[in-house]
């Protein structure tokens, strides 16, 4: 492509908290400082910054992307700011590829917050403007709707019972309690738990959901030869994709994210990517409800469409299994502040891949791993591929 | 990578009910009056009449419901009016007990999406399901709209009370 | 290309009213905190200084935004309780854009030991003596009619 080659070099975050003393614009200065303290690179070497945030509607405060920019590092720098819903967190690296790739800029910031508590009576309601104000809002609709429709449609297509569902919240809240950030991590959370729990939304129940989240997270992005002044083990952006389906989302198959597989389909195309299932070793789909995970695992054609429950029931898709999935704890267990939640997914790829995740570290040599998320009136896939 | 989590001060909802933590609350005056188009204009007369419309596309041939007077995937205006049915399928459903406010119900509301007979295959609606047993909900079951009665229709999706079996 | 559809009466015209039914609920954050709780609790105004830049904010930030250094509690440095009056309004309309009777004096004040510039009312103003680059006061409400709020200060007057 005759582009310039673009690497992560370094990464840093907040702890995911339900609500949190600390303003958005705090949330991203502390994102930010752990992010230049891990690459020991000071902020007049960023030359642009790219804020992600969700709707303005959560913090509550007017024009999120300027609000954010003096926290987010942005004072006197390019800074743009990208919204696609969830899917903000997976695009805003994209976003950072291109200002580097096109050489324009040597290195980047990317910044992604989100502040779920200032929302009330709860950040449920800020979703009611979601759906359409002339033929859906008079229905007096709840988000949980939208999910739970597409849950039913999906588990009804392919036969699936709740524990089929259920098992990818247990094992990713599990993995989340060896996530140092994490809100909701579980070492001995069990199937049954999330069954019994409260139904919200048939087939919807409440361990089924991410937790309301605030929190933040930052990546700092460079040019290959900067990247590797910067670190010894820089992680490179190998593919980014994105693709937006129809906002009649009634008028959609909601059985299968068509808008992931063509997003995958070209971050895959750039990265080289002919066999995903065997090329990728680590894959971070988005997991806002565990139903997600196995819709999103298909539409990213690391599974044939109906087979992803199957793969998660065999332990292919744990830690120490032939593909693990969510090695992170996902939004499931670390926590879901909207845009900062696929951010958290890009930062865990970053670690893994250089062998610092820990105890959530996957065995092996991953050299390659995807992230996806998702967001919008669900209908916007991103995807990133990274490798080392 | 445990030294690069911030360590965020989190506080619990009883911080804020005993006013440990300072805060301000603040009612965002946002009041719409929406132009509805030409659409939305008709779809919502119609509703108003007891009937649904659609429109339809010449290119693709699509019946699209609710109409739009350009075809999203040709990117061209749409050519003509076409009334649908008021009964479908159901395409998908959930029996829902909490409301926008994540206030408890005691009896579930059932939203559905409803393929519309008439339309496109797989133009669904949203809407809620009515006079049936929740249980007794299947995808692919028959539903047929529920009017209410003229005096009491104001041009709005909720014209239509409900769906019901067949 | 010209408008595709047109009305012919304009009692075709049809309005769809709808609202937002959220409202929020703001915490000052970590600095903010602080600062309001001296406000409140010791009538006293602070700002941060930057150890890097020498930059001082006021209200008090928790960090640089030209640097990113943190700004700790070793950086408060008291600002106050006057200042210079960097420039001023009269607002003769509310919200919803009706008139007032009376216009509402605003003005921006660099506080004595501040580099940042904050925003509040004026008061017991003679409007023909207002001048930018005036001497002025920060008027504290009462200490029994402080909440730990913005509008702990009344308003800033001439002097």
């Amino acid at each position: 492509m005759g582009l310039r080659r673009v690497a992560v070099v370094g990464a840093g975050m907040t702890k995911f908290v339900r609500r949190s003393l600390e303003t958005g614009r705090e949330l991203a200065w502390e994102a930010v400082s752990k992010a230049l303290e891990s690459c020991e690179m000071t902020l007049d070497q960023i030359d642009c910054v790219v804020i992600g945030s969700a709707p303005d509607a959560f913090d509550g405060v007017h024009m999120k992307g300027e609000w954010l920019s003096t926290g987010a590092g942005a004072w006197g720098k390019p800074c743009m700011r990208g919204f696609v819903g969830g899917g903000t967190g997976v695009f805003s690296p994209a976003q950072g590829w291109y200002h580097i790739a096109s050489g324009l800029f040597d290195t980047c910031l990317v910044v992604c917050e989100e502040r779920m508590s200032p929302t009330q009576p709860h950040p449920q309601a800020a979703f009611n403007t979601i759906f359409d104000n002339f033929t859906e809002r008079a229905l007096g609709p709840n988000l949980l709707w939208i999910f739970a429709l597409e849950m039913n449609a999906y588990m009804t297509r392919y036969g699936l019972s709740k524990a089929d569902v259920a098992q990818v919240a247990v094992k990713n809240k599990r993995n989340a309690a060896d996530h140092p950030a994490s809100q909701l991590g579980d070492a001995n959370i069990t199937l049954q738990d999330i069954l019994d729990s409260e139904v919200l939304a048939w087939p919807v129940q409440r361990l089924d959901v991410s937790p309301v989240t605030d929190g933040a997270v930052a990546i700092v992005m460079a040019a290959d030869s900067v990247a590797r002044r910067v670190t010894p083990k820089p992680v490179w952006i190998e593919g980014i994709g994105w693709n937006l389906d129809t906002a009649y989302w009634t008028n959609r198959d909601l059985s299968y994210p068509t808008y992931v597989e063509e997003a995958a389909r070209m971050a895959y195309r750039m990265a080289g990517i002919t066999e995903p299932r065997k090329q990728i070793h680590i894959a971070e789909p988005y997991d806002p409800f565990d139903y997600k995970e196995l819709h999103h695992l298909e539409g990213l054609l690391l599974f044939d469409k109906g087979k992803a429950p199957e793969a998660t029931a065999l332990g292919i898709t744990q830690r120490n299994g032939d593909l693990p999935v969510c090695p992170s704890g996902g939004l499931l267990g670390v926590g879901n502040p909207i845009a900062a939640a696929a951010l958290m997914k890009i930062a865990e790829l970053f670690w893994q891949l250089r062998g610092e995740a820990g105890k959530r570290q996957v065995p092996g040599d991953p050299r390659r791993g995807v992230a996806q998320a998702w967001g919008d009136l669900m209908q916007v896939g991103t995807v990133v591929v990274m490798g080392k | 990578m445990e030294h690069l989590v911030y360590p965020t001060k989190g506080l619990s909802e009883q911080a804020f009910e005993k006013s440990e933590v300072l805060f301000e609350t603040w009612h965002v005056k946002a009041e719409y009056a929406w132009d509805t188009g030409v659409a939305m204009g008709k779809y919502l007369d119609e509703l108003k009449n007891g009937r649904l419309i659609g429109r339809r596309c010449f290119k693709c041939k699509r019946v699209m419901i609710p109409p739009r007077m350009f075809c999203e995937q040709c990117f061209r205006p749409t050519d003509e009016w076409v009334y649908v049915q008021d009964t479908g399928t159901v395409k998908t459903f959930s029996l829902c007990y909490v409301r926008w406010d994540m206030v408890r119900l005691k009896e579930p509301e059932i939203p559905a999406v409803i393929d519309i007979d008439g339309a496109s295959k797989g133009m669904g609606i949203l809407h809620k399901l009515g006079e049936v047993d929740p249980q007794a909900v299947k995808i692919g079951m028959r539903v047929q709209a529920v009017w209410k009665p003229p005096a009491e229709r104001t041009g709005s999706i909720t014209d239509i009370a409900y769906f019901k079996p067949i | 290309m010209g408008l595709l559809h047109t009305l012919e009466r304009s009692t075709e015209a049809r309005v769809y009213y709808g609202t937002m039914g959220v409202y929020h609920r703001y915490t000052a954050g970590v600095a903010g905190e602080k600062f309001l709780r001296a406000l409140k609790d010791e009538g006293k105004l602070f700002g941060t200084k930057c150890p890097r830049c020498g930059y001082v904010y006021v209200p008090a930030r928790l960090y640089c935004e030209r640097d990113a250094a943190h700004l700790d509690d070793a950086t408060w440095v008291p600002v106050g309780p006057e200042g210079e009056l960097v420039s001023f309004t009269a607002v003769y309309t509310d919200l919803d854009g009706h008139r007032l009777e009376t216009p509402q004096w605003v003005g921006l004040v660099r506080l004595d030991g501040a580099s940042s510039v904050t925003m509040h009312y004026l008061g017991e103003v003679q409007p023909e003596a207002l001048r930018v680059g005036m001497r002025v006061r920060v008027v504290l409400k009462p200490a029994n009619e402080r909440v730990g709020s913005i509008k702990d200060i009344a308003y800033f007057k001439p002097i």
